[in-house]
């Protein structure tokens, strides 16, 4: 290699005020640039929502899309509560109770799969993989099918109709199910960490499987805990095409209600935009508050534990 | 036996579980299979089995047609816009770099918020409308000068769909550019410096070391991006309703079963949504097993 004897040294060899050091100054300013410059990008559809939730009526004009406004109301924020309202009840029954289940059924999976196996657990964990990646488009009609069965079943049974099919505890149902893959996977990788020595000894103690997991795995289960109720709420919120085929307009979540709002050519853009950030404060908080769980969330679904 | 006893409790554990993934993934989608092999095209007949009538009669369709065309057009834009801009983040601020924190919440903040709630925001950004009559991003480009970078956005019939990648691309490069620093992050220093004492440059640490070990990250990303596109479905509705000019599959789809009453047609939709998405997923996860059995 002839370009050996040529090289520069690494650049932190020399002081601040080399060559070398001032062109990894020089360097360190373009990357900057480019960074600060790229945040302007990403923010651009933040401030055209601000912007234009507090507009009034009058403001709404194609000429002055971008300015501020010159009145500020809150008024559009009025409306868009009024009509979203339902909607975000709707998704709160949804998303609470829908992650909690999820988080309990992912950690007693998890613990198996990585700390109680039997044999196949490991074919049987890439079968349950693939339920993360299936287009929920392959199982939409026959869930539908199945969902107005079970009404029929529940009506006969108790006499209480729409049970299932066209109501939250079927989205519910549907949600938690096809939430089982990702939260096993978050659970599992983190459960891998545990020592199996501590494990071990809770069995030599005697402690059977149950006992294992109730004194051993669940006290040390809290951040694996959060980042499912996190990743789970997030996605059964902001989720479109489980609601739209699912729900009834007594039962429309959130986004369901949104897209109503939102394709109606009537209605002012202040009051749409308005209405798509309150649909959003939830999981802005949750990312806001919890962003470090929300990434760790993110990582798990990479397959990366 | 006693081995037999040390496993059974766990199995019985996952047991509910794995009936739950037995009949909601595999059942369903072998029921949705075989639905997509009859002629069940309106809501009442029971319908018979007829094959693969439906999947080759699908390909008349014009409309079915414009869609897959579609899908490849977003996929393609969307898949190499996001990592190439995700990469391009992390390679930024691979070394670290002041307010760190900062950018990196607000390149991911995007992806905690709903493609319906955006949709509205990016609809109105990215308006049609030309010149005196433009709002949104063609507004911005008139009173900036830039008057040439105005287009029709969504509604062009050729590349309407790469413009429908650019929210996609927004609501999803910082995830990809999360990856990448992860991947950037795991490259041993002693390696990059047992490098630079053997005599490379910077650039060849990057092109024979850094590079390699990234081939992974950059696998699942593009497994991630690529199912996620083919079966995108709330962006488009919420950016442009039920348009043929940005049809895609799963919009069809939902226009077969819900406007049309057609289960069969929506079922073999579906299905071909479900093999493509498997058809790089599948070969993914085995590789995956393979290499977490390896010791």
């Amino acid at each position: 290699m002839t370009a050996t004897e040529t090289r520069t040294p690494p650049a932190r060899a020399h002081g601040p005020g080399g060559r070398a050091g001032r062109r990894a100054g020089w360097a360190r300013g373009v990357r900057l640039a480019l960074l600060a410059a790229f945040l302007v990008i990403f923010l651009i559809p933040v401030y055209v929502l601000l912007v234009t939730s507090f507009k009034p009526l009058t403001e709404a004009d194609p000429s002055r899309a971008w300015a501020l406004p010159e009145v500020w109301t809150a008024q559009p924020w009025r409306v868009a509560w009024d009509k979203l309202a339902p909607g975000i009840w709707n998704s709160v029954l949804l998303a609470v109770p829908g992650a909690l289940i999820s988080a309990v059924l992912g950690s007693m999976n998890g613990y198996v799969l990585s700390k109680w196996r039997f044999p196949g657990a490991d074919v049987l964990f890439t079968l349950f993989l693939f339920g993360m990646f299936i287009p929920y488009q392959g199982v939409m009609i026959p869930l539908v099918q199945l969902l107005v069965k079970l009404n029929e079943i529940t009506q006969s049974v108790t006499g209480a109709s729409g049970v299932f099919y066209g109501a939250i505890p079927g989205l519910l149902l549907a949600h938690v199910v096809y939430g089982i893959p990702i939260c096993t996977l978050i659970f599992r990788n983190y459960y891998v960490t545990i020592p199996d020595e501590l494990i071990e000894a809770s069995r030599v103690d005697g402690a059977g499987m149950l006992r294992t997991y109730w004194s051993v795995v669940l006290p040390v289960s809290g951040p694996a805990f959060a980042v499912v109720i996190i990743w789970q709420f997030t996605s059964m919120w902001n989720d479109f095409l489980f609601a739209v085929f699912l729900t009834g307009p007594q039962s429309w979540p959130t986004t369901v209600m949104l897209n109503n709002i939102a394709g109606a050519q009537t209605v002012p853009y202040s009051q749409q935009m308005a209405a798509a950030l309150l649909a959003s404060i939830p999981t802005m908080i949750v990312y806001v508050l919890l962003g470090r769980f929300f990434m760790r969330g993110l990582m798990a679904g990479a397959l990366k534990g | 036996m006693t081995r037999v006893r040390r496993w059974l409790p766990g199995l019985l554990l996952v047991t509910p579980s794995i009936i739950a993934i037995a009949v909601f993934v595999y059942g369903m989608l072998g029921w949705n299979f075989r639905l997509a092999m009859t002629d069940r095209h309106d809501e009442i007949s029971e319908g018979s089995f007829v094959g693969l009538e439906n999947f080759v009669t699908l390909w008349d369709q014009k409309r079915w047609g414009i869609s897959v065309n579609h899908a490849v057009v977003f996929t393609v834009v969307f898949v190499f816009g996001a990592l190439a801009l995700g990469w391009l983040l992390a390679f930024l601020m691979e070394k670290g770099i002041k307010g760190e924190g900062t950018f990196r919440a607000v390149y991911l903040f995007p992806m905690a918020i709903s493609f319906v709630a955006t949709g509205v925001v990016w609809r109105w950004l990215m308006n049609s409308g030309q010149d005196e009559r433009a709002v949104g991003l063609n507004r911005l480009f008139d009173s900036l000068g830039l008057d040439f970078l105005q287009w029709e956005w969504f509604r062009n019939p050729d590349w309407g769909m790469a413009a429908m990648a650019i929210p996609a691309i927004w609501q999803m490069s910082g995830y990809v550019m999360a990856l990448f620093l992860a991947g950037f992050r795991g490259v041993p220093e002693d390696l990059r410096e047992a490098a630079r004492v053997d005599g490379c440059t910077e650039w060849q640490v990057y092109r024979h070391i850094v590079l390699p070990l990234l081939r992974p990250v950059t696998l699942s990303a593009l497994i991630i991006l690529g199912h996620i596109s083919l079966k995108v479905f709330d962006l488009i509705v919420a950016v442009s309703g039920k348009q043929i000019i940005t049809d895609v599959p799963a919009v069809f789809m939902w226009v077969a079963v819900f406007d049309s009453h057609d289960p069969a047609k929506g079922a073999t939709i579906a299905a071909y949504i479900v093999l493509a998405v498997s058809v790089f997923v599948i070969p993914y996860l085995v590789w995956t097993l393979r290499k977490e059995r390896r010791p």
